[in-house]
């Protein structure tokens, strides 16, 4: 049966190809259908080519704005590659990984200076995530006990993570002095911030069976909070505030550049004063570190909390 | 009142151990960590100097200095930061839009499903990666030594920190585009470059342009400090008057910034939705 079948259709493919295979529409459906599909094209096309007018016309005004000089760029774009080029380079004329000692001879002082970022982001990443969980409970919807103190928790957290961290170090280095002091302040005011909002909105996503659960029982508003709406946040806090841990180990590592401790004081220092293989070799040292802070982290994040990693 | 059954303890023991006899290992795990995050922060505290005299006369310093921040006033130097204001907005949209210019093209070197070989992807890739770990500012710093002092060097500064992270994220965005659409533009007979013009481009477009607006925003925050290493904008004005104690000003200068930062968020997100539509995918 099926045989016959197929020769047939063999046949009729060998004498008419293609073109009766798929059927064609009378010229004139084709033609409107055409028109429409053609006209439709055009609307979008000049849509598109209106708003690049548009955003390239922003542009221009944006490059006046930020006093974009092409002919200092094309002039000095030499200086940018042989920048890389000196940093590559010791004082003695030979190229940096000829001479690693030599290269590295701070090692010692840079290593503590490291060590010393590391714990302003810890210490600064540890009280800020305590002080975002206080406050967290009151700034989400369903767990705040009124919406005046949800409200103003809300702009407070707002204003801790808009004002960017290295402003705050300028200010707290005015009030507390310089040194590794007021960069833990800062970053731990703006971890407030971006992990209350964070936190806030785990906790929204929360189950509030359980909640009404506990408070069956008679149970006050922190016995709540305790017994029903933390188990089920603690685990996406402690990934959050790991991710936070990373983000602050290389906002640290700038901190010293307006005097709030780490090593961006020694990179500063080296950057203004043409100390060209100090750099390249502090440079590799902050990347090293914020690489292996990283891929520690996320190691202990897909320990501790398998698949359902928040990222 | 009817009674609940009286469970049997010694019956529930035997068939939950895991509940009722938990392995040491497992019950000391949690306090064992909480120590030791608690030791190595009372550590961090002694080896970063903190003291509690320190502490109490910085907090009575910093309410002095707010004190003084209040009411905030520009003094006569309004306009001069209306244009550093420009000059930051400026900064950001600039250096945003030519680091997405110049990562398009790279990303696709990135991308497994454009190039599968090892080759060429993981250099590229590590190459984004090292990009990236290097700060803002620490850019900002090596471009004022190249171009001088001023807002071009923010704009470049802005461009090569964010060119790493776009690298990174368009190239994930061609990764999960779907197959089937390329397929199709080859069945049809058409070229690898067709293939990317019609079957990725359409697709991988307005997740891009997501990207790029939602890094417009991140970035005016950006603009803003990378002034204080002298990379022009409003943060050039804030660190001066920082550094001169002229405390209205600086609150001033901190208000400008946000109500500055929540405009472009507003506006930005609203663009976003009418580009990528309902489904919100950044």
């Amino acid at each position: 049966m099926a045989r016959p079948f197929l020769s047939t259709q063999l046949r009729t493919g060998l004498q008419a190809p293609m073109a009766t295979a798929v059927s064609i529409l009378p010229a004139q459906q084709l033609a409107t259908l055409e028109g429409a599909y053609r006209k439709s094209v055009a609307r979008k096309r000049s849509k598109a080519a209106l708003a690049t007018a548009a955003f390239c016309a922003v542009l221009v005004i944006a490059a006046f704005g930020a006093e974009v000089n092409l002919r200092t760029l094309f002039t000095y774009f030499g200086n940018f590659v042989s920048y890389f080029d000196r940093i590559l380079t010791l004082d003695s004329g030979a190229r940096v990984w000829t001479d690693p000692a030599e290269w590295f001879w701070g090692w010692h002082k840079w290593l503590k200076m490291l060590g010393e970022t590391i714990l302003i982001s810890y210490v600064g990443t540890l009280t800020g995530a305590v002080l975002a969980f206080s406050l967290n409970f009151f700034a989400a919807q369903n767990t705040s006990p009124g919406p005046w103190v949800r409200f103003t928790v809300r702009r407070l957290l707002e204003f801790a993570r808009t004002v960017p961290g290295i402003v705050f170090a300028l200010i707290f280095v005015i009030a507390f002095g310089l040194g590794p002091m007021a960069g833990v302040l800062a970053i731990a005011i703006h971890t407030t911030g971006a992990l209350g909002k964070l936190f806030a909105e785990i906790v929204e996503n929360a189950d509030m069976k359980p909640v009404e659960g506990i408070r069956s029982t008679g149970a006050s508003w922190l016995s709540c909070m305790r017994f029903a709406v933390l188990p089920q946040v603690s685990a996406g806090y402690a990934s959050y505030a790991l991710l936070r841990f990373e983000i602050n180990v290389r906002e640290a590592s700038v901190m010293g550049f307006v005097g709030a401790g780490g090593i961006g004081q020694e990179l500063v220092v080296a950057i203004r004063k043409f100390y060209y293989s100090d750099v390249s070799a502090i440079l590799i040292t902050i990347i090293v570190t914020v690489f292996i802070i990283d891929i520690s982290t996320g190691w202990l994040r897909g320990r501790l909390f398998g698949k359902e990693t928040r990222r | 009142m009817s009674q609940l059954p009286r469970p049997d303890t010694a019956e529930l023991r035997a068939k939950y151990p895991g509940v009722f006899d938990r392995p040491a290992s497992a019950r000391l795990a949690m306090p064992t960590m909480i120590a030791a995050a608690f030791a190595i922060f009372v550590y961090g505290l002694v080896d970063l100097d903190f003291s509690p005299t320190k502490l109490i006369s910085g907090m009575s310093q910093l309410g002095w200095i707010a004190m003084l921040m209040i009411p905030p006033n520009p003094g006569t130097s309004f306009p001069l930061y209306m244009q550093a204001l420009g000059e930051t907005l400026s900064i950001a949209l600039l250096g945003t839009t030519l680091a997405a210019l110049l990562a398009l093209p790279v990303s696709l070197l990135a991308a497994r499903n454009i190039i599968p070989s090892n080759l060429i992807r993981f250099p590229v890739r590590r190459f984004l990666d090292s990009i990236r770990g290097v700060d803002t500012l620490i850019w900002a710093l090596v471009w004022i030594n190249v171009v001088g002092l001023g807002p071009f060097a923010g704009v470049l500064a802005i461009m090569v920190s964010d060119f790493g992270a776009f690298g990174k994220l368009f190239s994930e965005a061609i990764e999960a585009a779907d197959r089937k659409q390329v397929e199709g533009i080859r069945a049809s007979g058409g070229n690898a470059l067709h293939e990317i013009r019609f079957g990725l481009l359409p697709q991988v477009l307005p997740v891009i342009a997501g990207q790029v607006l939602y890094f417009i925003e991140s970035n005016t925050r950006s603009a803003t400090i990378i002034g204080i290493v002298g990379a022009g904008g409003i943060g050039l004005q804030l660190a001066e008057q920082i550094r001169v104690l002229e405390w209205q000003k600086v609150s001033f200068l901190i208000l400008m910034i946000l109500i500055a930062v929540a405009a472009i968020d507003f506006i930005s997100s609203k663009l976003r939705f009418a580009i990528i539509g309902q489904r919100a995918v950044v």
